[in-house]
């Protein structure tokens, strides 16, 4: 096959090009060609159409996107915003902290370790390339039914994958959350977040500047893998259950190699200790025509690439599949003429490859050769900023009343005492809401030395200076049942969550990140979800003052016409100065008084309970009230500086029983409830009213505590005490009145679903 | 002056800055050792941390073994230097041989996390003289290659010659055989151990206890006390 270049395309303008079978629409197309006044080459066209992919260009959602950049609340910790490889805050004390997560669904549910070892990995470099040495992981994850037969294929997969990928870097995984639902059948959820600290003034850019300084590509040699995994595999849609598509669509999930991560990791770590680079981007979707057109489009220059020069594991390698490759375990760095013999002697030292590959030049073009003969001429921005813009169409969906106006409240509750222990029972058991310890524990949570916290507390935090206790923590967030019936709710309710369990762990919310998984684009019904989730979110960021950082969109998550239900998860970070005051979940010492912070109502809709018991979806999710969420967490923050509670746990799905349940279950006491005169047992149990936490206060604390709930105007009221003490053989979680759980039966309900399921 | 004790790092290495803080929290100077270099930099004990060394794609430990630095590390062991091998540093201590056995895939086949209960079975070691025998530490255990295994006559000869330095309890995590956790040498100087001392030495991170600053405070006085 000649090589097609880019004279070749200017003789040539009417040859048959293969952009339908790249993901491209005709409308596409012709503005490729309007742009380059002729038709692209061959290479020009794999950049452009991965580049324009959904997954890349966020063009569907570029237009909601919006309102996270207009709708900033003033905040002085914002130091990078949308936009970089990941967003940066400042925590105090001259550091600064990046954090985003991301999706990778689709690989995932392909080739469940490799999709999601390589979601790690990926997150992880984009950390990196801001020039922070990453912390810590998080893996919020979404699979079918439990007990469906192909959750036993993807979940082990997917588990192992983060684990054998996250341990081998030295990661500690420390949040985090597995949700079972049948809508995420043919599509899960996998997606993956990153923590990364570093100071002031080590924060690093993703451009090419300065006409000489020489583009280097480091890490690992290039592969054919991965190719097309943006366009081809992340921006359409499965058919419903093909086995033939998951074979065919292997190849173009990448492999990861998580020991050369390691390396580039410590290596680039060593390269921005000395000042080395003056830009630099990771390499993910869409590989080399990601990193050159986004370098020289932020840059102020040009760029030359020659492409005979990248490092090959497969020498047949076209030009086009080298553009378009997802190798793993590459960044690509702009370095200064004088600065290059020092960079290759780190890079020899870690043993990573490094090669210039080509220069940032004077004028405003990427070009690209093969052997000296000429195969990209473009104007980067069009490549990588300037793509195309959708305006989709949407609407409220016409089943949305059904499903609102179908009561979740109406449902039949239990009749009596006997009844609702059971139903207890069954709930601490159920998939959702059992114990998770059988996943997380094969993550390495301990490595590093600083994991203050990690699952299953509210909210993972590690330590960031050891002289000082600085510390951060992270959690993350989302109820897919609850955005179903209300997604502008259902949004903001993954944020009151998330907002909660880092304030209960004693940590000051700070900023957000978030991971939008949705279906297909080209639904109105769900691009109506989109535009309300991204909507009630902005809002609610608005009014918490918690800017957005960053974070990413995965669409086309639906088989055949079903789309997933819309999952919008959100990642808070906060900052705690002192990371001896954290605050964990577990009850430990007994007589202590347990309050429920905040108010109950007869709330259902979307609950565990009805998924449990009724295998109900419908009715309205539960209200949100962002400023009682401020104020429940200015309590909860204040509380466990000053040392009034030994132990805070929020309350969201399964509602008060699950956390009293899980803190007891943690610190191994029990508890005795008492049904407050103005709520039924059952209420009082099992609804998901948000704003709420229940917290434990040593009985010396007690005066102080209320004092300081009644002044500031929070509802808190004495539902009980700790029972039992630690590791009491006949500890039991009674609700007067009503039953009596021997902790002992409570254990092994809630942690034997999990193994019997996938060990 | 106090000990020096050396911290090796091999590339995929990830418990050796760890390690290093370990070591400063008992008392000690860390000293960092790369893999490249033979020269030990005049330290009076080393440490192999834990992590996947050249991503123990071969076999654990099995590449590392023939690392420029090990070939010190080895001689300097047989004169009697002390060298505690954490994790994938018992794994390349068994490689070079310096320790008896091998380690093999969890028996469950996953990687496994938790805060492991053992039995300390001798303080007559260099790593083990600050614990009491019999006494019962809990501290982190992360692995996916940690089933202790080796013929019965070995097995036979370290029971015998007091040389099984640890063992689990409750719950033997990999199917080790005869719940081994850990041995040491003829000499008691070269220690190999799965679970990880060194992320129990603050109150406040990990597991939340110090039952592992034992490992380093012992060396400590071991070798301050032989000046």
């Amino acid at each position: 096959m000649t090589l097609d270049t880019v004279k070749n395309a200017e003789q040539t303008p009417e040859a048959g090009q293969p952009w339908a079978d790249l993901g491209l629409k005709p409308d596409e197309y012709e503005r490729i060609r309007e742009i380059l006044g002729r038709r692209p080459t061959g290479a020009e066209l794999a950049m452009y159409s991965v580049m324009w992919s959904e997954h890349c260009s966020y063009k569907s959602s570029k237009v909601h996107l919006k309102q996270f950049g207009e709708k900033v609340p003033a905040n002085d910790a914002m130091l990078v915003g949308i936009g970089e490889n990941a967003g940066v805050v400042d925590v105090g004390q001259g550091y600064a902290v990046t954090f985003k997560v991301e999706s990778h669904n689709h690989p995932s549910y392909i080739e469940p370790y490799q999709g999601a070892a390589t979601g790690v990995g990926g997150i992880v470099r984009d950390i990196l390339a801001m020039g922070a040495r990453p912390v810590a992981v998080v893996d919020p994850l979404r699979f079918g039914a439990a007990d469906h037969p192909d959750t036993k294929r993807v979940l082990p997969g997917v588990v192992a994958g983060i684990g054998g990928y996250g341990n081998c870097l030295g990661l500690p995984n420390i949040g985090g959350e597995v949700v079972f639902d049948s809508c995420y059948q043919g599509n899960p959820l996998v997606n993956a977040g990153c923590i990364g600290v570093m100071k002031h003034e080590d924060i690093h850019l993703a451009k090419a500047s300065g006409t000489g300084n020489k583009v280097i590509l480091y890490g690992a040699r290039t592969g054919g893998d991965g190719i097309g995994g943006v366009s081809v595999l992340a921006s359409e849609t499965f058919e419903a259950a093909d086995p033939d598509g998951v074979t065919a669509n292997r190849p173009a999930v990448q492999v990861g190699d998580p020991f050369q991560e390691k390396l580039l990791i410590e290596c680039t770590l060593e390269i921005f200790k000395e000042n080395l680079v003056a830009g630099i981007q990771d390499l993910g979707g869409a590989g080399l025509s990601c990193a050159t057109s986004e370098l020289a489009s932020a840059g102020s220059g040009g760029m030359r690439v020659d492409l005979d020069t990248v490092p090959l594991r497969d020498s047949t390698l076209s030009p086009e599949e080298i553009l378009m490759s997802e190798s793993q375990e590459r960044m690509c760095a702009v370095v200064e003429p004088g600065k290059v013999d020092r960079f290759m002697e780190i890079c020899e030292k870690w043993d990573v490859i490094a090669t210039v590959i080509g220069e940032v030049t004077e004028g405003e073009r990427l070009e690209i050769f093969w052997h000296g003969e000429q195969i990209v001429d473009v104007p980067p921005r069009t490549v990588a900023h300037e793509g195309p813009v959708y305006q989709r169409p949407y609407a409220r969906p016409t089943w949305q009343d059904a499903l609102q106006a179908d009561d979740a409240n109406k449902l039949p509750r239990p009749a009596n005492a006997t009844e609702l222990r059971d139903q207890v029972l069954k709930l601490i058991a159920s998939p959702n809401q059992a114990s998770k310890a059988w996943i997380t524990d094969q993550y390495d949570r301990f490595v590093q030395g600083n994991t203050i916290l990690a699952q299953p507390e509210d909210a993972g935090m590690v330590r960031v200076d050891e002289d000082t206790n600085l510390g951060v923590a992270m959690a993350t967030d989302g109820n897919g049942r609850y955005a179903k019936l209300d997604p502008y709710a259902g949004a903001q309710l993954a944020l009151a969550e998330s907002y909660r369990n880092v304030a209960a762990s004693g940590a000051k919310p700070l900023a957000i990140s978030n991971c939008l998984n949705f279906g297909s684009p080209e639904d109105p019904d769900v691009m109506w979800q989109f535009a309300e989730a991204t909507r009630g979110l902005a809002d609610a960021c608005l009014q918490l003052g918690t800017p957005v950082t960053g974070g990413n969109v995965s669409l086309y998550n639906q088989t055949g016409e079903t789309a997933i239900h819309p999952t919008p998860v959100v990642a808070v970070l906060g900052v705690i100065d002192d990371v001896t005051r954290r605050t964990p979940i577990a009850f430990k010492e007994e007589g202590q008084l347990l309050y429920l912070l905040g108010e109950t109502h007869e709330e259902f809709g979307g609950s565990a309970w009805s998924q449990v018991v009724h295998d109900h979806l419908g009715g309205l999710p539960p209200k949100v009230d962002l400023e009682r969420e401020r104020l429940l967490a200015e309590i909860l923050i204040s509380a466990s500086r000053d040392g009034m509670i030994d132990a805070a746990h929020d309350l969201s799905d399964g509602g008060l029983i699950q956390a009293v349940v899980e803190s007891c279950l943690r610190g191994g006491t029990g508890a005795r409830l008492v049904v407050p005169d103005d709520l039924d047992a059952f209420t009082f149990l099992l609804s998901e009213s948000a704003g709420r936490a229940v917290v434990s206060v040593p009985r010396s604390e007690e005066l102080r505590f209320t004092d300081m709930c009644g002044a500031r105007g929070l509802p808190a009221t004495r539902i009980g005490v700790v029972d039992g003490t630690v590791s009491d053989a006949n500890a039991v979680v009674e609700v007067q009145g009503e039953f009596a759980l021997p902790l002992e039966e409570l254990r092994t309900a809630h942690t034997q679903t999990i193994p019997g399921l996938f060990a | 002056m106090t000990a020096r004790i050396g911290v090796v790092t091999f590339p995929g290495t990830l418990d050796d800055r760890d390690t290093q803080r370990a070591v400063r929290v008992a008392g000690a100077e860390a000293v960092p050792l790369w893999h490249r270099d033979k020269d030990l930099k005049q330290v009076d004990a080393v440490v192999l941390p834990g992590g996947f060394s050249y991503g123990d794609y071969l076999r654990a430990g099995a590449i590392s073994r023939f690392s420029p630095v090990m070939e010190s590390v080895i001689e300097q062991a047989k004169a009697g230097m002390p060298v505690l091998g954490i994790c994938n540093g018992f794994q390349v201590l068994t490689e070079t041989h310096l320790l008896p056995g091998a380690m093999l895939r969890n028996n469950h086949l996953h990687f496994i996390c938790r805060d492991q209960k053992l039995r300390v079975e001798t303080n007559s070691t260099a790593w083990t003289a600050d614990y009491e025998t019999g006494q019962e530490i809990s501290i982190p255990l992360k692995n996916i290659d940690g089933r202790y295994v080796a013929d019965e006559r070995t097995l036979d000869m370290l029971e015998a010659e007091g040389r099984v330095a640890f063992r689990y309890l409750d719950v033997n995590p990999n199917g080790s055989l005869r719940d081994i956790a850990g041995i040491t040498n003829e000499a008691g100087n070269v220690v190999g151990l799965m679970p990880h001392p060194e992320h129990a030495v603050e109150p406040l991170v990990g597991t939340g206890r110090t039952d592992g600053l034992g490992f380093f405070t012992s060396i400590l006085k071991n070798l301050v006390g032989a000046r």
